[in-house]
């Protein structure tokens, strides 16, 4: 009897120490792997490029600049009070991603966009389409004057930054 | 554990061979060799002595082809490495002084460029020559996954070999294709910045591709050698798919097989050698000779020829998320192809329905290839969408449904007997296959 209880115990300390190794070797693993997948994300250098400053006061009305944050274009533009008021009226039921445009902007004559269409990445063309907007040469996306998607296969509308106006004619992105 | 315990608790003692050396067939010098390390035999035994089906057709020569597609690639590429600065602001300049500075660095480049091209033409015909004989079915199920893999393998480094002249197409490709893992749900965007290592396609994302490019390269010249090993285990599969029974149905791999597939190689690189002396850049796009540019898409982006009819595919569906499953499934369905394909009978010569949805499914590879060069938009998307539904209905409905109700051929018993048949007309093949 005193032998198989012996038995019996030897083997709970035995899957309790392969256990407990196990799990310890595990985290180990786990702290050993992770530095080697987080150093390729963007390190502290990239991140502090992060934020910059532009000044729209030679941006006239109808207008737009496009500027380089983050590796990524930027449109900034001085909308028309046609485009404005195209962008307003839309019914938000025709949406694939609905959003007012008052929603989309700060101060309603200036759009400011991340120039990156949500489907596959490309930088998408001021002024084609069939919403006055923007059009995607790559797959076709069309986007309106609020830079919402319309017609084709990009998910979403088109990102709008973090950015606060520092000034009357100046805005900060990021 | 338990080994330890029974050597602890049984008396019975056996010899144990813990070095194995002899065996070799040969003498001397390269006997005392083998006898330590068996290369020799190996090659003796899988290649000079290993016999291989007697009608082996022009079809079984790429693989060798593509061999020597996958060793040109490598050395080509160890040289250009020697050259090439992975930055975004140094890798088109030294690309270009390469090709007009470095000696012979014309030539190398390319080489290397249209090696590529050539390794995807050997591929696909290697794999249509699978797919028309039949040369997935058991046992070469394991053999037909490792191929897929290697084709996935292929298709990753040629894409970011693609990415490393920074032109214009080398980015926006670069861009398209990692935006693809956006649309994974929910962590989608966290890990597109982290493949970038930056938040748009730059310089840290270059440094990583080339890094990858050489590492996927040498990963493919691994993978080559597990599916070599498991063909020298289940044996080459031939036109009438009935597997060899005695000598009338072989012969030995040299000099035999050989002297034909350095023929068929010949002819293979006599094509190389012309595209790549008279018609450089025709397989390549002119606009990957423009710096790359993050502000301007390009008016019309297109992959590289071999991926436009996966391209087809990608945009012929609407959705993004969708649209990336389909393209990836388009290849995944390639390698599940053993398991849906029912049918007892390998080759397409007694499968006449199938023979038939077999070429269909080739005329539909080519439409797509295209169409993914075309504008998305009016009567394209429509035929894209046709032939990427054909594409899946013929591996995912068709092949299970004629496995089951085809009514094959009569068919010989042994390979000297098709032979016969072949030669008094009562089977009709395309005399090239």
């Amino acid at each position: 009897m005193s032998e198989n209880n012996n038995n019996s115990d030897k083997k709970n300390r035995r899957d309790f120490l392969t256990v407990v190794t196990t799990a310890v070797g595990a985290v180990g693993v786990g702290a050993a792997v992770w530095p080697l997948i987080n150093q390729m994300n963007p390190d502290s250098s990239v991140k502090a490029l992060a934020s910059i400053e532009v000044d729209l006061s030679k941006i006239k009305e109808g207008q737009e600049i496009t500027v380089l944050w983050r590796g990524k274009p930027v449109f900034i533009k001085n909308r028309t009070k046609q485009e404005i008021a195209n962008a307003e009226k839309v019914d938000l039921k025709e949406l694939k991603d609905p959003q007012h445009d008052n929603k989309r902007v700060k101060k309603s004559e200036w759009l400011v966009l991340v120039g990156v269409c949500t489907h596959l990445g490309c930088v998408p063309i001021s002024g084609k389409g069939d919403y006055g907007g923007w059009f995607c040469p790559c797959h076709g996306s069309h986007y309106d004057s609020s830079g919402r998607i319309r017609k084709g296969p990009a998910p979403t509308n088109l990102e709008v930054p973090t950015y606060e106006f520092v000034g009357d004619n100046k805005i900060k992105l990021g | 554990m338990s080994g330890q315990d029974s050597n602890l608790n049984n008396n019975e003692i056996r010899p144990v061979h813990t070095n194995k050396v002899g065996g070799s067939p040969f003498k001397g010098v390269v006997g005392w060799i083998d006898n330590r390390l068996p290369i020799f035999r190996i090659f003796k035994y899988e290649y000079l002595d290993f016999q291989v089906p007697k009608n082996l057709s022009y079809l079984w020569s790429l693989g060798g082809i593509l061999m020597i597609c996958l060793i040109f690639l490598i050395v080509t590429g160890l040289v250009l490495g020697m050259h090439y600065k992975p930055s975004s602001s140094e890798a088109f300049v030294s690309v270009e002084k390469i090709m007009r500075d470095v000696n012979y660095g014309w030539l190398l480049r390319y080489a290397h460029m249209n090696f590529a091209s050539f390794f995807f033409i050997a591929v696909y015909i290697h794999i249509f020559r699978g797919l028309y004989y039949g040369s997935y079915k058991e046992p070469r199920q394991l053999m037909w996954l490792i191929g897929i893999i290697i084709f996935f393998m292929m298709m990753a480094t040629a894409f970011l070999g693609y990415t490393l002249p920074w032109g214009q197409m080398s980015y926006w490709g670069a861009t398209v294709i990692t935006n693809l893992f956006s649309a994974v749900p929910l962590v989608g965007n966290t890990i597109v910045t982290w493949l970038w290592g930056d938040y748009a396609v730059g310089d840290s994302t270059l440094n990583r591709f080339y890094v990858l490019h050489w590492f996927l390269a040498f990963g493919i010249l691994g993978i080559v050698i597990f599916h070599v090993i498991a063909l020298h285990i289940v044996g080459s599969n031939n036109p009438s798919g009935i597997e060899p029974a005695d000598t009338r149905d072989t012969v030995s791999f040299a000099p035999f097989t050989t002297s034909k597939d350095l023929f068929a190689m010949l002819i293979f690189l006599l094509a190389f050698v012309l595209i790549t002396m008279f018609a450089p850049n025709y397989l390549g796009h002119p606009d990957n000779y423009i710096p790359a540019d993050p502000l301007i898409t390009p008016a019309h982006i297109v992959p590289e020829w071999y991926f436009l009819p996966f391209y087809a595919i990608l945009r012929s569906i609407p959705d993004k998320l969708l649209g990336v499953i389909a393209m990836v499934s388009s290849t995944v369905v390639l390698g599940l192809l053993p398991w849906l394909d029912l049918s007892k009978v390998r080759s397409s010569v007694f499968r006449p329905i199938w023979k038939q949805f077999v070429f269909l499914f080739v005329l539909d590879f080519f439409i797509l290839m295209y169409v993914g060069g075309m504008p998305a938009e009016g009567i394209y998307v429509l035929i894209a969408r046709v032939g990427t539904v054909y594409w899946f209905l013929f591996f995912l409905i068709i092949a299970p449904l004629v496995s089951l109700t085809e009514k094959t051929l009569p068919m010989p018993n042994s390979i000297h007997e098709y032979e016969n048949w072949k030669k008094q007309g009562r089977i009709k093949t395309l005399k090239i296959f």
